[in-house]
């Protein structure tokens, strides 16, 4: 299976456009949201202690504990609803303007960590963050657009 | 606190996982028309849905232990699953763009594992 033998979705009109100012403040919010969902999904995830591998294999139904978690509940929304808003500004913006703004999320997850869960940096953490931001900015540089 | 290679591991498995997801809901994309049938009858892209919700598990179970400064960034390594898959599902050529970007998430996470302590 290729590209060309894939019918896209960009053969039809879609019913409405936004226009790259629009789609850069969309990403920018997106990656607020995003990174907010990250925080949430840490706060639920240090209250899922009872959630053991052995306990989940006893009662499975235990998945469900994952789900109902308010933190995670909120935390899924979030991730949700900035995934299909990345999605259609992806859609219309330009790739190299936006992977870099999307690569910000990597630094507001950082920053909220050192605030929220009082975690530190070191200087390897700061350049392996630098790093992967640089390197997923680069990816977009190859876009179609 | 360092964080533990078990959870390390997990959120590698997640963004793994959920690169897969991303190739389903590509494929599934592909299929879609102006008929919510296209939607809603699609397989490719329930499969893709149910893999991101299993990535969502394990990112979550990976992340019950250690530190999110760590974690968080290590989930681009899924870049490089999903360049690779794009690479041979969808034909998509590699660049020496891409490859530079692929190294420096590599570069970036080889930091913060030294980082971890």
């Amino acid at each position: 299976m290729n590209a060309e033998t894939l019918p896209t979705v960009q053969n039809e009109k879609p019913s409405f456009r936004f226009s790259k100012r629009q789609a850069i403040a969309l990403v920018c919010g997106c990656t607020l949201f995003g990174a907010a969902a990250q925080i949430l999904f840490k706060f639920g995830a240090n209250q899922l202690t009872n959630l053991t591998l052995d306990a989940l294999l006893a009662n499975p139904l235990m998945i469900v504990q994952i789900i109902i978690e308010p933190p995670l509940f909120a935390g899924y929304f979030l991730y949700g609803l900035s995934t299909v808003l990345l999605t259609l500004a992806l859609r219309d913006g330009e790739l190299s303007v936006l992977y870099p703004v999307i690569s910000m999320t990597y630094v507001w997850v950082t920053l909220l960590s050192l605030v929220i869960f009082h975690e530190t940096l070191n200087p390897f953490k700061v350049l392996g963050l630098a790093s992967i931001v640089l390197g997923v900015a680069l990816l977009g540089r190859d876009g179609k657009r | 606190m360092k964080t533990p290679l078990t959870s390390i591991l997990l959120v590698f498995a997640a963004a793994f996982v959920g690169s897969f997801g991303s190739v389903f809901l590509k494929a599934g994309a592909g299929k879609l028309h102006r008929n919510l049938s296209t939607l809603f009858l699609n397989w490719r892209l329930a499969v893709g849905v149910v893999l991101f919700v299993a990535s969502s598990f394990l990112f979550i179970a990976g992340i019950r232990r250690g530190e999110l400064t760590i974690l968080y960034p290590m989930v681009s390594l899924g870049y490089i699953f999903t360049l690779l898959w794009s690479k041979l599902f969808f034909d998509e050529p590699f660049t020496r763009t891409k490859l530079g970007g692929l190294a420096l998430i590599v570069l970036g996470i080889v930091f913060l594992s030294l980082g971890n302590r």
